[in-house]
């Protein structure tokens, strides 16, 4: 296909396409993330081709490497269309009567079909899933539609008319004012208003400007930006180019961890199918608007989560943090004003101005409107991306999405945001989960990492454990956050250890208020979150730690009573840590 | 690959010193400590601003690794469900700490502090091959086949 050098072109070029495409009966999707090729889905795609081509079906059922359908717990999985069959946990010795039996005699293979293990009922039918029912697929419904290494599959699905919009029936300030009336806040740590943000960095003196995207998702236990990455690269392009036209900036940045080579892949190829078509580099879709965007690998420091230290890592500087204001927006990229988001962020854009501000405005709750993708970890039955509405109750996650608590335990708190976020008890797990009833609550939305607890974790551990990652990813610049983070986690250390004094809480809480008050980043001011909800919701652990020398939860090893000690404690596999 | 060569196809600003780090650890598999000074000169900077980032990210690496790369993550999820066990098994196996290379060179250990498939962890990567619900019990399969698969 040649260049596209006018808006028209796009739906000439989706027809196209369409008319192109194999007039296939069948599409078999096999989930091939990274944790679904860790699970051996690449070996499935491959039997399942030659299983195809043995029996001459190519012409009929197509068969695609998709990225991840967010149901991570049951990898490998596949979709089969038109029907929307959704087959778990592959093994190779299954294709052949996968083939012989439900795509040419349409039926079903009851050991394959997902099984609600709370009700023992039976669904065949992706959609019909809990876990896949009770969400809002925004931005995560055509991961199983799309082979992310074809652009073609994304402008089927009517990709990048959100573009064509934005250039040809639109004005940057009506970009601009559009995302803001939809209410869309940035999906990373600090929920800003993204149009505000937008509206700053146009506003703002300098050239040229810039746009970023940060997906170097460093938060252990995340992995939402990924899932995105792998699976649809071009929505998160999509909206930095619009981003891009809104502010006036030619240049973009889009910053990947090297821990994740398939998404380096994934991202690598798509910029360069864009730019192949138009779509990127000089004179987008024939317009006047130039905009490119470069490929960052960045070398793995958590504290890059900041703005600013990013902005420093991309110039090729130590990952440190600065002062703000001025605001990256304002002053960033040497200098000059720089917009940054996460990958969610970037592709919530198209959504918004393919529906329209005032349609994703009544998503989610008031302040907070549209949808999160939430990472389900830790003792829940459903580990996997879910994504529904902000404002959402944490109950409906954990239990109706999540499936429960493993073993049928009891629930005993939910960590939210990552290791700067804070311990939600069981007790308040009516709670929307929103930005500002977060905080409310001592913890952050962060970039959505759920991880959830049993009766069998020692909350005091648990602080521990956050802490641990916080002092290690310092970076060491400013002093309240390296020594604050580093005396926490001793203090911490000592109470498991069983050597806590009574003093410990107040130290505990002094410094946490001085990090708060005076860290330079996000990082050394969330850091002492985990603590101070911890010692705000369950107290009494920390007490009897510290006066009765006892770990209720049988999990500080220093603390067990000898009988227990003998047995190796209630949970061997983990040995002391343990969240 | 000559450092040289590798420098004259790189930009010569601040912002080309990580690609060019990486293109060194690519071609090298470690970042020789004798080429700061060739790079601090190709990009106009001092040897310590190199140095610095250097060492600032974790992916770096100044001492030469083994041709197998044996990484295990030590994220949140992974944690919860004993990557720390997984860890010490592996130290344990191979006589060595982690971030170490063993004595004949072959291999390297290494923790991640999240590899992002925190669904089906404890993940152990060698040479980019996951292996994922990983027990102390696996460990030793994983490792015998990670030196034949060399």
């Amino acid at each position: 296909m040649r260049k596209l050098s006018h808006p028209d072109h796009l739906a000439e070029w989706k027809r196209i396409i369409q008319g192109e495409r194999p007039a296939y009966q069948k599409v078999i999707a096999v989930s091939s993330g990274t944790c679904g090729r860790a699970r051996g889905s690449l070996q499935i795609l491959e039997t399942l081709t030659q299983e195809i081509e043995r029996r001459k079906l190519s012409d009929t059922v197509g068969v695609e490497a998709t990225g991840c359908h967010g149901f991570c717990e049951m990898e490998p999985n596949i979709v089969i269309s038109p029907e929307g069959l959704f087959y778990k946990k592959l093994e190779a010795k299954d294709i052949p009567a996968i083939v012989e039996r439900t795509i040419l005699k349409n039926k079903l293979i009851p050991s394959l079909v997902y099984e609600d293990p709370a009700t023992g009922r039976k669904y065949p039918r992706q959609r019909e899933i809990p876990f896949y029912q009770k969400q809002m697929r925004l931005l995560t419904e055509n991961n199983y539609r799309i082979n992310p290494e074809r652009i073609e599959d994304y402008i089927v699905l009517d990709g990048y008319q959100a573009l064509a919009k934005a250039l040809f029936d639109m004005t940057s300030e009506s970009v601009i004012a559009e995302v803001k009336a939809s209410g869309l806040r940035g999906r990373g740590e600090a929920g800003f208003l993204t149009g505000k943000k937008w509206e700053l960095c146009r506003e703002a003196h300098g050239h040229p400007k810039t746009i970023v995207c940060d997906a170097d998702e460093g938060d252990p236990g995340a992995y939402m930006n990924r899932g995105l990455l792998e699976a649809n690269p071009h929505s998160l392009i999509e909206g930095m180019i619009i981003g891009a036209y809104s502010v006036g900036a030619s240049e973009g940045f889009l910053c990947v961890r090297t821990e994740y080579p398939l998404a380096v892949k994934h991202v690598t190829l798509a910029l360069e199918q864009a730019r192949k078509h138009g779509l990127l580099g000089a004179a987008i879709f024939g317009s006047e608007f130039h905009f490119d965007i470069q490929v960052v690998q960045v070398a793995g420091a958590f504290v890059s989560g900041d703005e600013t230290s990013l902005i420093a890592a991309i110039e090729g500087r130590k990952a440190f943090p600065r002062q703000q204001p001025p605001f990256p927006a304002q002053q960033g990229l040497w200098g000059k004003p720089t917009n940054i988001h996460n990958v969610e962020t970037w592709a919530n854009v198209p959504v918004v101005l393919n529906k329209g501000a005032e349609w994703y405005a009544k998503i989610g709750s008031d302040k907070s409107p549209g949808t999160k993708i939430f990472n389900l970890g830790g003792r829940i039955n459903n580990t996997g991306l879910a994504e529904v509405p902000l404002g959402t109750r944490l109950r409906k996650l954990i239990f109706d999405i999540g499936g429960g608590i493993k073993n049928n335990r009891a629930l005993k708190a939910v960590q939210t945001g990552g290791p700067c976020g804070g311990c939600i008890p069981a007790g308040k797990i009516d709670i929307p989960l929103d930005y500002d009833t977060l905080s409310q609550a001592g913890s952050i939305l962060g970039c959505g990492g759920i991880i959830v607890m049993d009766e069998e974790t020692c909350m005091v551990d648990a602080a521990r454990y956050s802490l641990n990652s916080s002092s290690e990813e310092s970076c060491g610049k400013c002093v309240p956050c390296r020594v604050g983070t580093k005396q926490m986690l001793e203090i911490l250390n000592r109470i498991t250890r069983g050597q806590g004094e009574a003093l410990d809480i107040t130290r505990l809480e002094n410094l946490a208020a001085v990090m708060k008050a005076a860290s330079l980043c996000g990082l050394g001011q969330l850091a002492p979150n985990p603590v101070l909800t911890t010692l705000r919701y369950f107290r009494n652990e920390y007490d009897a730690h510290i006066r009765e020398k006892r770990c209720p939860a049988l999990v500080c090893q220093g603390l067990l009573p000898e009988k227990k000690k003998a047995k190796n404690t209630r949970r061997p596999e983990t040995g002391r840590k343990a969240i | 690959m000559d450092i040289e060569k590798i420098l004259k196809e790189s930009g010569t600003s601040q912002k080309d010193l990580v690609p060019l780090l990486h293109k060194i650890q690519a071609a090298y598999g470690h970042v020789p400590p004798e080429s700061i000074a060739a790079v601090a000169k190709h990009l106009h900077l001092s040897e310590s601003e190199v140095f610095g980032v250097l060492s600032f990210n974790r992916f770096f690496t100044l001492a030469p690794k083994g041709k197998i790369l044996v990484t295990v993550c030590q994220g949140t999820a992974c944690h919860v469900r004993g990557g720390g066990r997984i860890v010490e098994e592996m130290e344990k196996k191979l006589g060595i700490p982690a971030g170490r290379t063993t004595a004949d060179k072959k291999l390297s250990l290494e923790k991640a502090c999240c590899l992002g498939c925190c669904a089906i962890g404890p993940v152990v990567v060698v040479n980019g091959t996951h292996y994922s619900l990983v027990s102390p019990q696996k460990v030793d399969s994983i490792l015998e086949k990670a030196k034949t698969a060399e």
